[in-house]
C-alpha cells in the first residue's frame, strides 16, 4: 500500500508540512517496496478557494491508500473519505518521522475532520 | 425620425467607498428622501443591510434566491471528469464514478453541465438568502439578506438589482471594499458617488475604489464626509487626479447624534437638505452626460 505524506520538501528528511490543502508537496510512499515519488501541489497551493478539495483528488489519484499529515478540514475529508483514503494526523517534525510512527501503529486514523473550513 | 429617449430607462446612481464607516448608507438614505416620490432605495450590502434601520418600513413582498448547483445522474454519469476538470471553483471533485458536489463553493455558472458529454447534470436551486421589498413613505427599500454560512453574495446582489428595471430612480447602496460584492453592484451603474474621509485611512481606500470605478468605466465623484475631521489630502488627491469633489458633509456633531438615534439627516437637520439636493442634481447631470 502506498502512503502520502504532506511535505514541503522532496526527501524522508524533509519537514512534513502541517497544512494538507495547500501543502507545496505530496511524497508518496509505498510501503511494500520502500521507494517513494514527490507529486507537486503548487496549482492548489495558489487556488482561490477550494484547495482542500483539489488536493485530495490529488492523493487520491496517486494512488495512496493512507495520508499523513497536519489537519484536515470537512471537504478534504468528505473526499477522502469517497475515495477511501484513511487520514492520520500527526505533529511529527519530518516525514521520516512520521512514517516511523505510522509503521509502528503509533498514530490513530481521523474519524472526522479536526479543523474548520475556511474561505480564503 | 429620431429616437425619442427610452422612457422605461431607469437612472441608476451607486453609493459606494473603499473604506467601510465612510457615510455611504448616509448618503444613499439622504439622496432618497431628497429624490422623494417614486424612487428606489436597493441595499445591495447583503452581508449586513443596514438602510432599513433609518426608516419606518413596512414589508411588501419577500422572495428567496437562490444559485443553480448542479445535481448528477448517476446513472448517466461515467466518471468522466470533465465537470470537475471545468470547474474553476473547485465545486466538484471526481475521481472514478460519478463527482462529489461541494454546493457552497459553486457559483453557479452551469459550466459543468455544459461540458458533460453524457448530459448528467442537470441543476437544481440551492438557497443563498430572501430579497425583502418594503415601503416607508415615498421610498420603496430593497434590500437582500445572505443566509447565514453562505458567502456568495454575488448573486444576491444581481437578484436585488433586479428591482432596479422599468425606470424611475435607483440609488444603490454598495457594500464597502473593492471586491466582487461591490463590483456586482457597481458594474452597470449610470454614476457612481464615492464617498469618503479626508483622513489617511480614507484617502489610501478612495484611491483603490477610483482605480475600481475606472476600470468599470463608471463617471464617478467623490463626496467627502466629515469635513474638517482631518487634513487636505484626499482635495489634493482629487485636484490631481482630476476627480470632481460632489458634496462636502461637515464633521458636525448633530449628525452622528442623530443617525445615532436611527434619524434621517435631511428630517433630523433641515439645514443639509440642500446639500442632498444640489449632490443630487450633480450626480443626475453626470449620469445624463454619460448616457
Amino acid at each position: 500500500m502506498k502512503v502520502a505524506f504532506t511535505t514541503s520538501g522532496d526527501s524522508l528528511s524533509a519537514p512534513l508540512e502541517q497544512r494538507f490543502g495547500r501543502a507545496p508537496k505530496f511524497l508518496v510512499y509505498d510501503l511494500d517496496s520502500g521507494a517513494f515519488e514527490v507529486a507537486d501541489n503548487v496549482q492548489n497551493l495558489n487556488a482561490a478557494q477550494g484547495a482542500g478539495i483539489q488536493s485530495a483528488q490529488a492523493v487520491a489519484k496517486l494512488g495512496a491508500g493512507a495520508l499523513v499529515s497536519g489537519h484536515c478540514g470537512p471537504k478534504a475529508f468528505r473526499v477522502l473519505s469517497a475515495a477511501g483514503v484513511k487520514i492520520y494526523p500527526c505533529a511529527a517534525a519530518t516525514v521520516g518521522e512520521a512514517l516511523e510512527q505510522y509503521v509502528a501503529g503509533a498514530l490513530a486514523e481521523a474519524g472526522a475532520p479536526d479543523v474548520e473550513g475556511h474561505w480564503v | 425620425m429620431s429616437a425619442a429617449p427610452q422612457k422605461n430607462k431607469s437612472r441608476v446612481i451607486a453609493v459606494a467607498s473603499g473604506k467601510g464607516g465612510t457615510g455611504k448608507t448616509t448618503v444613499s438614505l439622504n439622496l432618497a428622501r431628497t429624490a422623494g416620490a417614486g424612487v428606489r432605495l436597493l441595499d445591495c450590502d447583503v452581508e449586513e443591510p443596514n438602510a432599513h434601520l433609518f426608516l419606518k418600513a413596512d414589508l411588501l413582498a419577500e422572495e428567496t434566491a437562490g444559485i443553480p448547483v448542479p445535481r448528477v445522474d448517476p446513472a448517466l454519469c461515467d466518471g468522466c471528469g470533465e465537470c470537475a476538470r471545468f470547474c474553476a471553483y473547485n465545486a466538484l471533485a471526481c475521481f472514478d464514478g460519478p463527482p462529489l458536489v461541494f454546493q457552497d463553493m459553486c457559483h453557479g455558472c452551469g459550466g459543468c453541465m455544459k461540458v458533460c458529454p453524457r448530459g448528467a447534470i442537470t441543476e437544481k436551486d440551492h438557497r443563498i438568502g430572501v430579497v425583502e421589498t418594503l415601503r416607508a413613505g415615498d421610498i420603496t427599500l430593497v434590500q437582500g439578506r445572505l443566509d447565514v454560512g453562505r458567502a456568495m453574495a454575488p448573486p444576491l446582489i444581481h437578484a436585488v438589482k433586479r428591482h432596479a428595471t422599468g425606470g424611475g430612480l435607483v440609488i444603490l447602496d454598495a457594500p464597502p471594499g473593492t471586491s466582487c460584492p461591490v463590483i456586482a453592484t457597481l458594474r452597470d451603474a449610470d454614476v457612481v458617488v464615492l464617498v469618503t474621509e479626508p483622513t489617511p485611512f480614507g484617502l489610501n481606500d478612495l484611491a483603490l475604489a477610483v482605480d475600481t470605478v475606472r476600470t468599470l468605466g463608471r463617471p464617478f465623484g467623490v463626496v467627502v464626509n466629515r469635513m474638517g475631521s482631518g487634513d487636505g489630502r484626499v482635495h489634493d488627491y482629487c485636484a490631481r487626479e482630476n476627480v470632481p469633489v460632489y458634496a462636502e458633509i461637515p464633521d458636525d456633531r448633530r449628525i452622528a447624534e442623530g443617525y445615532s438615534r436611527g434619524e434621517l439627516l435631511a428630517d433630523a437637520l433641515p439645514e443639509y437638505r440642500p446639500l442632498f439636493a444640489a449632490l443630487l442634481e450633480t450626480a443626475l447631470a453626470r449620469a445624463e452626460g454619460a448616457a
